[in-house]
């Protein structure tokens, strides 16, 4: 839902739900994936209903996205880096034996 | 500037605690570190700058330039602090703040940085934990493709981007304006600028409109206005808002006397001024008290920037709405405060340095009242009729749920939160607190001073357990809970205490 006015110059790669994404390096990893095309952060805890960032400045917790399996992270508040593992999350945070 | 990285790094007590690297905490820092204090300033974000000058430091003034002078002035702090003699921490967040329990001691911040918590004492704190964009509940405002203003101007700033396909601005403030032209200017597709002001407010305002004529804001607005309207169409006395979409914003619905109409739309921004984040000052116990003009609570402080509980300070956006100019003087005159009571600078020293600052804060707070008055958002986006609104986006409690339970004579929103969890959720009452307050106050027919807001408890940001476990632990905290003495540590700094 965001349109770069610029190229990326120095690209950084990751993924979110299996999907390949570039970043320009510094970029924040909300402000990414909403370059990206991503549309859906995740699903609400309590209606299942589809999120997206809404402030972009660590007050609405609306980006919160699983990365490199740590889950409810605030994906507005760090920078996208090579070879993170992003995922959406459904629901609540999962609490189970091997998970951070 | 020396870069902390990871929480071994930081020291485990400081002159100065600096929470918020935005124009008040920059101007702090250069402040407190000339006159040889010790300063650490923390920033949940990734870069200093706050919002207003987000990323300044990442990118340089180009031809192209959609941002203008004001955001590049930003430059001008952020070089000098880049310079100074501190220790910053970016993407670190504060989630408690312990003031001192006597005078001569310190007060003690609980932070995370790189996935391990840390404690660190100072003897002043400085709060420049800067505004929010005060909530606009509309119908439809949780779907995917909704932001507020401000979320696009951070676009805007930090990766150059801006939103794709028709786009309708809507709400009211300086910033909606200043949005609409930065992203005009920018290409954007903005199909209309929905005003909600209430026009009711001119007449209210019209008594400090000679200040404001004399003030800094006045022709910078007019241009704006004059700038949007050539450009867009521009649609004031907006009544009602509701926005449309399955999985993502579809259409804009809205309301301007007896005709209605609807927009298609991708992506919707909504704006209804700022407030101040009042959480971090809240939680420590200082003294809050509502500002009738911003229609908002603020932290108390003193002409120094003192707040109500001794070593700590406030300044900036933070302490009250004033501007970005206006919190980088804030920020040096809370940093002299500061280091006067600390006997860091001897009183006299403190008094000739805070004479021309005072008076310059004089000047930026010339017409900020006209401004709050005249944009004081219009009541059915404070307190939204409809029942169906959702209020807290995080538990999902709606404007329905909300007027029963006021209904039932829930004291107040402290109790209603345990009623219904509204405030609750990871945002802890952020994207809901103004607007509980407003309904409690509707229904009841009372000030919001009378209501008050929610009491906020540390960690006022979620924290990990394996982040607090990260904690250095002292020998006998080790044996209170396990019942055996630790190991003897290799670590050449002894257990960190």
């Amino acid at each position: 839902m965001l349109r770069r006015l610029c190229e990326i110059t120095d690209p950084v790669r990751f993924s979110f739900d299996n999907r390949p994404i570039t970043a320009e390096r510094g970029d924040t990893l909300a402000a990414a994936l909403l370059a990206s095309g991503v549309e859906t952060f995740r699903h609400s805890v309590v209606g299942d209903q589809p999120r997206a960032p809404y402030c972009l400045m660590g007050v609405c917790f609306e980006c919160l996205v699983t990365v490199d399996g740590v889950q409810n992270q605030q994906s507005c508040l760090m920078e996208a880096r090579d070879g993170m593992v992003v995922e959406s999350r459904r629901g609540g945070r999962q609490v189970l034996q091997g998970q951070s | 500037m020396r870069r902390i990285t990871v929480a071994a790094e930081l020291a485990d007590h400081y002159d100065i605690a600096i929470i918020g690297a935005g124009p008040a905490g920059m101007s702090a820092a250069v402040e407190a570190s000339l006159a040889g204090a010790t300063v650490l300033v923390v920033d949940e974000n990734t870069a200093p700058g706050g919002q207003i000058y987000r990323a300044v430091t990442r990118h340089s003034r180009g031809h192209d330039d959609v941002l203008g002078a004001d955001y590049w002035k930003g430059a001008s702090i952020a070089d000098p602090f880049m310079a100074a003699t501190i220790d910053f921490a970016s993407s670190t967040t504060v989630w408690s703040l312990d003031p001192a329990e006597e005078p001569s001691a310190h007060a003690t911040i609980g932070l995370t940085l790189a996935g391990s918590a840390r404690r660190v004492e100072a003897r002043a704190v400085i709060l420049a934990t800067g505004a929010m964009e005060r909530p606009m509940p509309v119908p439809g405002w949780t779907l995917p493709g909704v932001m507020t203003a401000g979320a696009a101007q951070i676009a805007l700033k930090s990766i150059a981007a801006i939103p794709e396909g028709p786009t309708v601005l809507a709400g009211c403030g300086p910033l909606l304006y200043l949005l609409a032209s930065q992203l005009l200017k920018a290409g954007a597709d903005i199909t209309a600028v929905l005003d909600t002001a209430d026009a009711g407010q001119r007449l209210r305002a019209l008594p400090h409109l000679p200040a404001f004529l004399g003030s800094p804001y006045f022709a910078k607005g007019l241009r704006l206005l004059v700038d949007v309207r050539r450009q867009t169409r521009v649609i004031s006395g907006i009544t009602d808002l509701a926005i449309d979409g399955d999985a993502h914003a579809q259409s804009v619905t809205f309301r301007r006397g007896r005709r209605s109409e609807t927009l298609p739309v991708r992506t919707v921004l909504l704006h209804q001024g700022v407030i101040p984040s009042i959480n971090l000052a809240s939680s420590a116990d200082c003294a809050i008290r509502w500002n009738e003009h911003q229609r908002a609570f603020q932290p108390e402080i003193d002409h120094l920037g003192r707040l109500s509980v001794p070593g700590l300070f406030a300044a900036g956006d933070g302490a009250g709405i004033g501007g970005a100019d206006h919190a980088a003087v804030e920020g040096r005159i809370a940093a002299l405060g500061a280091l006067s009571d600390l006997g860091l600078i001897t009183q006299g020293e403190a008094e000739t340095r805070l004479a021309p600052l005072k008076q310059e804060r004089r000047r930026y707070r010339r017409g900020r009242a006209f401004l709050d008055i005249l944009y004081r958002p219009a009541q059915q986006f404070l307190s939204p009729p409809d029942d169906a609104t959702i209020i807290c986006r995080c538990e999902e409690v709606r404007a329905g749920q909300l007027r029963q339970v006021i209904e039932l004579g829930v004291p107040g929103p402290n109790q209603l939160k345990t009623f219904i969890r509204c405030g609750m959720g990871p945002c802890q009452g952020r994207l809901c607190a103004s607007t509980v307050t407003e309904m409690m106050a509707e229904q009841r027919g009372v000030s919001p001073a009378e209501i008050g807001t929610y009491r906020l408890r540390a960690p006022i940001k979620p924290v990990r357990l394996s982040e607090l476990a990260a904690l250095p632990q002292t020998e006998d905290a080790v044996f209170a809970v396990t019942g055996r003495r630790p190991e003897p540590s290799t670590n050449p700094k002894g257990p960190n205490l």
